[in-house]
């Protein structure tokens, strides 16, 4: 691989080019789909290629293929230089600079006990058909579906800069979920999580941890019992996440406007900019004292957790929120650059044919010194709410309106009524500042999202988040016309 | 053609995979092409990029077990791989007893979707359209961002039972917010054939945006009449048809329409239907299945006339599939939705409003009940408050959390002008009462 690697980067330095780098990427998945006592789909994908990048002229250029011979590497690298000449007749006074990284050459694995590609294909499928009738003998379950996927990837990085690196990841996922609808009224109820479940770099072991046919009954009885259920009342009052509510709150409202590409108008026309401006690092209240947020890719097993990102910066565990007070971005090389810094090492693309760009990694709200018990009796009247189910937010990520599957009426301490098609809307630092109560360790967990959405075309990064559940005082509840 | 396979060889590929297949039935599917985007912010480009590649992805079936498998290879030994493990897979299933067969052949239309313009379109005439924006943009004061993409592509689906299809299709996209830090306006064009996309056009609308809304006031949430320019419409479309419109979800009444269909539901100003064939659009003569695309009426003057069949929904409900079939069972899907013109202008919209809100366009729109079509989202890029017949200032955005059906339901005039947006092709309405449930602080 050295070998073809060395073309690209030997190519692109004759032609000009002030730095390269290459990325050869072999990606394997299978996934099941399960779907009413039936299998819909099983099935394998496998997908090769490579992505040069390069500098010229202060500019950038990308160009890639699924032919991996000397000849096509050679003229791959030669029309990234060409596109980024290109880049460099619409480009600005100050070209590119890239934020100092140490090259080196090393190797990584994620951790991975049973190999999920060496699990039997009837195995998966004997696990979501069971799950799948524990589903629908609650008869009001219209709709039963189960998925599990596995994922690995290996990739080879170089740069002109000296670095060569190998990695491998694996990753694995599951989910169930239940739809009930009857009188016009329809709710859903999943498990662990909601869109496809939950997901880790890990092996089949994390599929075995999450035991589903344990929760599969109760998911379908809950679907069923909230087509009858209250509507979540028009209210402000005190709210409640569960951990799976939070990583959607984290993610959006944290994960996203940390950005330092977002910060600097890079997806202004398609996602949107930040509210976390410059000159707000170090000083802004984002939240209240309780809230303490990192970016961890090192965190064995996270989603976004990786040896080097795609630009060879190790993987790093950063201060995003400490204490409330914002602190840190997520950057790349060149957006490093342009504040003085090193890179926050969270550039990723999805594939070997896109560019990468600023991803999240892990981002996490450290845990606290509650219990999810403790913070229920100490809330007179309040609201739990459980498992994302629509979500919403501005273009530079402050008004947001986020819909659960299930939530409860806290009254005096204790849980009260089920309710149904509850919401909940804010501005993200009020929201973040009215944090009063996080649970602590023992009630923290590591969710792995694989579907977050940037980028033009269209990228899709498998990131982290951990929590623990939290309150939030005086929150506006129950949004929109139900009736 | 560089990135292509073209039609001859396409076909081929599928028509060795058939031959190959162990199966009782065997379906195929090839698509992919080129895609060249350039990317601009602060008024340069900061990302350049262009990829090629295909993918095959091969159904196995045996009985009524099926397996897939699929490569981004088409090398004889990555595709005999593919074959192979869609065989494995297929012969460890348990049978499917909901599978209803596949498709037989039918006469495909033809459609001119390709232009050369557009492939040949190269890295500098992309930046010579940026650099049209961000020479307007800057001579403002504004930084602009967007992008600018161009691309070719090519489907071809094939089975054992005779279906041979094919299309290649061209598509180009530019696309700009211009910013300042107290106001921003969008604008963007789509094409078949990028010739017909004016980069001064797109500029222009877009800086007259931005200027209109600089320094917005805040105006409290609350009920307004709202004049929706044709982006949100289509926004707001698409939650009325994804999961409402498809046969199988009515079937399985997760969708507003069980029991519904033929009742008047909404105003008689509101007619829409999918049409794969319409040049206005992103013509496509067949679906994945490889079925031909029929023009589906799915309202008429408010009544809920038709709805968009796979093969498989077709097949329970004794129909024809009208071509609306994806290859991975996701049920029956719209792709070239088309709405009605009324008479109306956006300016006589705005004369006709005692007190109203002007959206340019809707940001992260999401679903937030199905069965009431209940959408929230922000307005983005050019939100104006509209006072006795004139637009009289730029406002700050606003959340709003509406049912479609109401929208759809109520809306009293509806603009004579259509306009390419996204898969969709609408005009602007005016609505004499829409919720916004918050405010933002730009």
């Amino acid at each position: 691989m050295r070998d073809l690697t060395s073309v690209a980067l030997d190519v692109a330095k004759k032609l000009g080019a002030s730095y390269a780098d290459i990325r050869v990427v072999d990606k394997k998945q299978e996934s099941v789909r399960t779907r009413n006592g039936n299998v819909e789909s099983l099935g394998s994908s496998r997908s090769k290629g490579f992505g040069v990048r390069v500098l010229y002229d202060g500019a950038w250029g990308f160009s890639s293929s699924a032919r991996i011979t000397e000849d096509e590497v050679r003229r791959v690298a030669e029309e990234a230089v060409s596109i980024a000449k290109a880049s460099a007749t619409v480009k600005r006074e100050k070209d590119v600079e890239l934020a100092p990284v140490k090259p080196v050459t090393a190797k990584w694995k994620s951790e991975c006990k049973i190999d999920p590609f060496s699990v039997k294909a009837e195995d998966k499928i004997a696990l979501l058909l069971e799950a799948d009738r524990l589903m629908r003998q609650n008869k009001g379950v219209r709709v039963a579906s189960g998925n599990i996927s596995s994922l690995r990837e290996d990739k080879v990085f170089a740069s002109t800069e000296g670095s060569y690196i190998e990695q491998v990841k694996t990753e694995t996922g599951a989910g169930i979920d239940a739809m009930a609808a009857d009188k016009g009224e329809l709710q859903r109820r999943s498990y662990p999580t909601s869109a496809g479940g939950d997901f880790a770099s890990r092996g089949w072991e994390f599929v075995e941890d999450m035991r589903l046919l344990d929760h599969a009954e109760r998911v379908g009885n809950e679907a069923v019992a909230l087509l009858t259920a209250k509507q979540c009342p028009q209210v402000v009052t005190d709210l409640v996440l569960d951990s799976s509510q939070l990583t959607l709150q984290i993610h959006e409202s944290c994960g996203h406007p940390i950005e330092l590409d977002r910060v600097f108008g890079q997806e202004a026309s398609y996602a949107g900019t930040s509210f976390l401006t410059p000159e707000k690092q170090g000083t802004f209240q984002y939240g209240s004292p309780d809230v303490n947020i990192v970016a961890d890719a090192t965190i064995e097993g996270g989603l976004g957790s990786f040896g080097f990102d795609d630009e060879g910066v190790p993987a790093q565990r950063t201060t995003i929120v400490d204490k409330g007070i914002f602190k840190n971005y997520l950057s790349s090389r060149d957006t490093a650059a342009e504040l003085g810094e090193t890179s926050s090492g969270a550039m990723r693309a999805d594939s070997w044919s896109r560019i990468p760009i600023i991803r999240m990694t892990n981002i996490n709200l450290e845990p606290g010194d509650w219990t999810l018990d403790e913070i229920i009796k100490d809330t007179k009247e309040g609201i739990l709410m459980e498992t994302n189910k629509s979500w919403s937010i501005d273009d530079k990520r402050l008004n947001f309106q986020f819909g659960v599957e299930m939530a409860y009426e806290i009254k005096d301490g204790s849980i009260g009524d089920m309710l149904k098609n509850a919401n909940y809307t804010g501005i993200t630092y009020e929201f973040w500042r009215s944090c009063d109560a996080v649970a602590n360790k023992d009630e923290w967990r590591l969710w792995g999202v694989p579907n977050c959405g940037k980028g033009e075309p269209g990228q899709v990064a498998h990131v982290g988040h951990g929590s623990a559940p939290a309150r939030f005082r005086g929150v506006k509840v129950g949004v929109g016309k139900w009736q | 053609m560089r990135g292509l396979l073209g039609k001859d060889e396409a076909l081929k590929m599928a028509g060795r995979v058939i031959d190959a297949s162990p199966g009782d039935m065997t379906e195929v599917l090839i698509r992919g092409g080129v895609s060249r985007l350039t990317r601009f912010s602060d008024n340069y480009i900061h990302q350049n990029v262009s990829d090629s590649g295909h993918s095959l992805t091969v159904k196995v079936i045996f009985g009524k077990k099926i397996g897939t498998a699929s490569t981004n290879s088409l090398d004889e030994d990555a595709v005999k791989d593919a074959i192979e493990a869609a065989t494995r897979v297929a012969e460890l299933q348990k049978p499917n007893e909901d599978f209803e067969g596949i498709p037989g052949p039918e006469p495909i239309p033809e459609v001119n979707t390709f232009f050369d313009s557009t492939y040949e379109f190269s890295p500098l005439d992309r930046a010579m359209g940026v650099k049209a924006i961000t020479e307007r943009a800057a001579a403002k004061g504004f930084k602009a961002a967007g992008a600018y993409s161009t691309g070719a592509s090519e489907l071809c689906i094939a089975n054992s039972l005779g279906v041979r299809a094919y299309n290649r299709s061209t598509q180009a996209h530019l696309r700009t917010v211009v910013m300042s830090d107290t106001g921003s306006g969008y604008a963007d064009a789509l094409a078949t054939d990028v010739k017909d996309i004016d980069p001064g056009l797109v500029a222009r609308t877009a800086v007259e945006k931005c200027e209109a809304s600089q320094n917005p006031q805040v105006v409290p949430a609350g009920e307004y009449e709202v004049i929706l320019e044709p982006r949100a419409v289509a926004d707001l479309l698409s939650y009325l048809v994804r999961g409402g419109f498809s046969a199988s979800a009515v079937r399985e009444g997760r969708s507003f329409l069980a029991g519904r269909l033929g009742e008047k539901i909404f105003t008689d100003l509101f007619s829409f239907w999918d049409d794969g064939l319409d040049p206005r659009g992103f013509p496509m003569p067949f679906d994945l299945e490889g079925v031909p695309k029929e023009k589906v009426i799915m309202v008429d003057k408010g009544v809920a006339k038709g709805l968009l069949y796979d093969w498989k929904s077709a097949k329970k409900e004794g129909k024809r599939s009208t071509g609306h079939g994806g290859f991975g069972g996701w049920g029956p899907m719209a792709a070239n939705l088309f709405m009605a013109p009324g008479d109306s202008t956006v300016e006589e919209m705005i004369k006709n409003t005692k007190r109203g809100i002007l959206v340019t366009r809707f940001h992260y729109t999401n679903m937030a009940h199905p069965m009431k079509v209940l959408v929230t989202g922000m307005t983005r890029d050019g939100t104006f408050l509209v006072e006795d017949g004139k637009v009289t200032k730029p406002v700050k955005n606003f959340r709003f959390t509406e049912s479609a059906l109401k929208v759809f339901g109520t809306m009293d005039m509806v603009g004579k002008e259509l306009h390419r947006s996204g898969r969709s092709v609408v005009p602007a309405i005016h609505v004499p009462a829409f919720t916004f449930t918050g405010v933002t602080e730009f």
